[in-house]
């Protein structure tokens, strides 16, 4: 009994500038926690235990963007104690929705929140975690999916690349049997470019995609300007549309500010 | 700690199972309190700044993302905010669903908290983790538990963490009522489940300690104030939420990226389960108020490490509440009226699990936001945390360091603080000189 503790690999959850709602989805895993917590040791998660054991881990899932000094040194210790690193969420996979104050003059933002400029330490870019050290595989979401972070962990435990596909949210649409909102319903929609994950939960409920998964894999953003012109969607919408949680991803921040007027 | 040095000193840096970063920082020499301050260092996101120039129709699904633990709680204050600026009201069941929806997250946040947080301060527990290896039943309920409030939010939000549904002047598709029905079986054993957990928790040990607080909640006239209602107090405060800048100011202490808020006449004040419990006892549900009446939790309860059975009331109060809204439900007319203003000021307030969570917002005159303000629950109480440390170290000094510590962490987490809320939160560090 004694040797199976021993050799449960050791799982450390970190956190940076973020709404813990990644790291809550493993929490929210409520069928499969005890099976979870069964197969891996919980060695480091501040929200869950007050327990600590020190590294190094065999799997770090990162929370969140780095937006100070600070926590661009403390991704890189991170990074050296862990075996396997997987980036969770739009924060930690793009710089989040903070990195709108990538767009913007960072000291303007801190006078509009803070009384006293000089208490607050921040750098001038929300930034993703492979911007500073390698990245073994980013899930996308904002949230992250819970069958997802499942197919991660199991996947990690097997030895076995996740399936995480890159296609965008109209094939899931497709393979839910919803109608297409867009070309059937007139309603803007982010799916043709969009990152799947989700399970098209939005076009299921009546409303276009937001994009919450970021980028699919090439997608083609001047064909949607075009198709949501056709909508009465101007550019400043469009710009709107891809500033969201996944401001900072390449191919979203090139496109907003190619039609950013 | 040397034999030399006059100061105490203890450390904790990283304050576990609260949601976000903080600190706590107490210099002790002898029996006297030097110094304590209770720090957040989550590092600032600055929604205020990037919300000006965004639609009003943008403002529930991005400030939704300053907070996984209570997604809908942001949802609801901006929409109440954008609506009161336009001057609409919603159909009867379109505020129906949402008090569903909100007590959907009700259950999912104060199960988490009241199981996975803070039970195990009670039982001597690092974690929920190695609570379940020797109470499996606990855990797994309360999992079962937690799941239910994610079901409820899952079919009336779309998912459990930043939900899709809810939006400015309704929401995108309503449910029909044989979807409601499906989750009646769930919640009628939750509701027992819940009457449990009540029993549970209020036989837990309570350190003998009270607090003169003034409380803060929202009232409402014909129900427990969930979704919307006026600001309320235990000294006299009764005020319409456009009323808040009047009353309440935000500090900004060097110790801390998240702003104190006070009352203007009185400074301190103490918002959440033990405030709304207490001003709004009246209107608790049947089952919420004979459980309450049975573990002898009465009105002006002021032991804050008694919240966990607050909360657990609550739970109790969100599934009736569910039940009897699925009951009266009539599918409304339109899933959403069309929400339109400029050149106007919205107000709009809500409780988030953990206390009133208040927003205003400036339309400008092309009907893009202006500007924004957010006041989260955890920065409210951010100055009654403190309050609540000093008062409860002073007669504690000589015991011994690694319990005091644990006990002042416990002593934090009897407010479910959200950090990622307030940053604009916990690293514990008690220094003793002798």
């Amino acid at each position: 009994m004694t040797m199976t503790i021993q050799t449960k690999p050791k799982l450390a959850v970190w956190k940076f500038a973020s709404c813990d709602g990644c790291q809550l989805t493993l929490l929210d895993c409520e069928d499969e926690l005890l099976d979870i917590v069964g197969a891996i040791d919980i060695a480091y998660f501040p929200e869950a235990t007050r327990r600590e054991i020190g590294g190094p881990y065999d799997l770090s899932l990162v929370e969140g963007s780095v937006t100070t000094a600070h926590d661009a040194r403390r991704i890189k210790e991170i990074r050296a104690q862990s075996g396997t690193l997987v980036s969770i969420g739009a924060c930690a996979t793009a710089g989040g929705i903070q990195a709108l104050k990538n767009f913007a003059d960072v000291d303007e933002y801190i006078a509009i929140v803070y009384a006293h400029p000089e208490y607050i330490d921040t750098l001038a870019n929300s930034t993703a975690i492979a911007d500073h050290v390698e990245v073994d595989l980013e899930l996308r979401g904002c949230p992250i999916s819970k069958h997802q972070l499942i197919e991660v962990i199991d996947a990690f435990l097997h030895g076995r690349r996740p399936n995480t596909p890159n296609h965008s949210v109209c094939v899931e649409c497709k393979m839910r049997g919803v109608r297409c909102i867009m070309v059937a319903g007139g309603t803007p929609c982010m799916g043709p470019v969009t990152h799947a994950g989700c399970g098209a939960i939005c076009p299921a409920y009546n409303r276009g995609c937001f994009g919450c998964f970021g980028p699919s894999a090439d997608p083609n953003i001047d064909s949607l300007r075009d198709i949501w012109q056709g909508l009465g969607m101007d550019d400043p919408d469009l710009v709107h549309a891809l500033r969201t949680f996944n401001t900072y991803a390449p191919e979203f921040k090139e496109a907003s500010e190619k039609y950013d007027g | 700690m040397t034999a030399e040095s006059s100061t105490r000193e203890i450390n904790v840096d990283y304050l576990a199972r609260v949601e976000g970063e903080g600190a706590m920082y107490l210099k002790l020499d002898g029996d006297e309190i030097i110094d304590l301050q209770f720090a957040i260092f989550e590092p600032p996101r600055f929604y205020e700044a990037f919300l000006r120039g965004r639609k009003p129709s943008e403002a529930p699904d991005i400030t939704s993302r300053i907070c996984g633990i209570c997604p809908i709680a942001y949802q609801m204050s901006s929409i109440n905010a954008m609506e009161f600026a336009a001057d609409v009201e919603v159909h009867p069941q379109i505020r129906a669903l949402r008090r569903m929806l909100y007590a959907g997250e009700w259950i999912e946040s104060h199960t988490l908290h009241v199981y996975m947080l803070h039970a195990p301060d009670f039982l001597g527990y690092e974690s929920a983790i190695e609570l379940a290896a020797d109470l499996p039943e606990v855990v797994t309920h309360a999992l079962r538990l937690k799941k239910l409030g994610n079901t409820v939010m899952t079919l009336l939000g779309g998912r459990e963490i930043h939900p899709i549904n809810m939006r400015v002047g309704g929401f995108y598709r309503t449910p029909t009522q044989s979807e409601l029905d499906t989750l009646v079986e769930e919640l009628e054993w939750a509701l027992g489940m819940s009457e449990e957990t009540v029993r549970l928790v209020s036989g837990f040990e309570f350190p003998d300690f009270e607090m003169p607080y003034e409380f803060v909640a929202l009232h409402h006239p014909d129900e427990y104030a969930i979704t919307d209602g006026r600001i309320i107090s235990s000294e006299g405060l009764d005020i319409d939420v456009s009323e808040w800048t009047e009353h309440f100011e935000e500090i900004h202490v060097e110790h801390s990226n998240a702003l104190h808020c006070r009352l203007r006449e009185r400074g301190t004040y103490h918002v959440g389960p033990m405030a709304r419990f207490t001003l709004n006892h009246d209107q608790l549900t049947p089952r919420a108020r004979a459980i309450a009446d049975e573990v002898g939790l009465a009105k002006g309860e002021r032991n804050p490490f008694k919240s966990i059975i607050v909360r657990s009331v609550e739970i109790v109060l969100a599934c009736e509440e569910i039940l009897r809204l699925i009951d009266e439900y009539e599918r409304p007319p339109e899933p959403w009226i069309t929400v339109e203003s400029t050149d106007s000021v919205g107000h709009g307030a809500s409780e988030a699990p953990r206390g009133i969570l208040y927003h205003r917002y400036e339309i400008d005159p092309g009907g893009l936001i202006a500007d924004a303000k957010i006041v989260p629950p955890t920065s409210q109480n951010q100055s009654s945390i403190e309050a609540d440390l000093r008062e409860f170290v002073g007669p504690r000094t000589q015991m011994e360091d690694e319990k005091l510590k644990w006990q002042l962490e416990q002593a934090i987490r009897n407010y479910d603080p959200c950090i990622s809320c307030a940053t604009h939160f916990l690293d514990l560090t008690v220094e003793r000189v002798n």
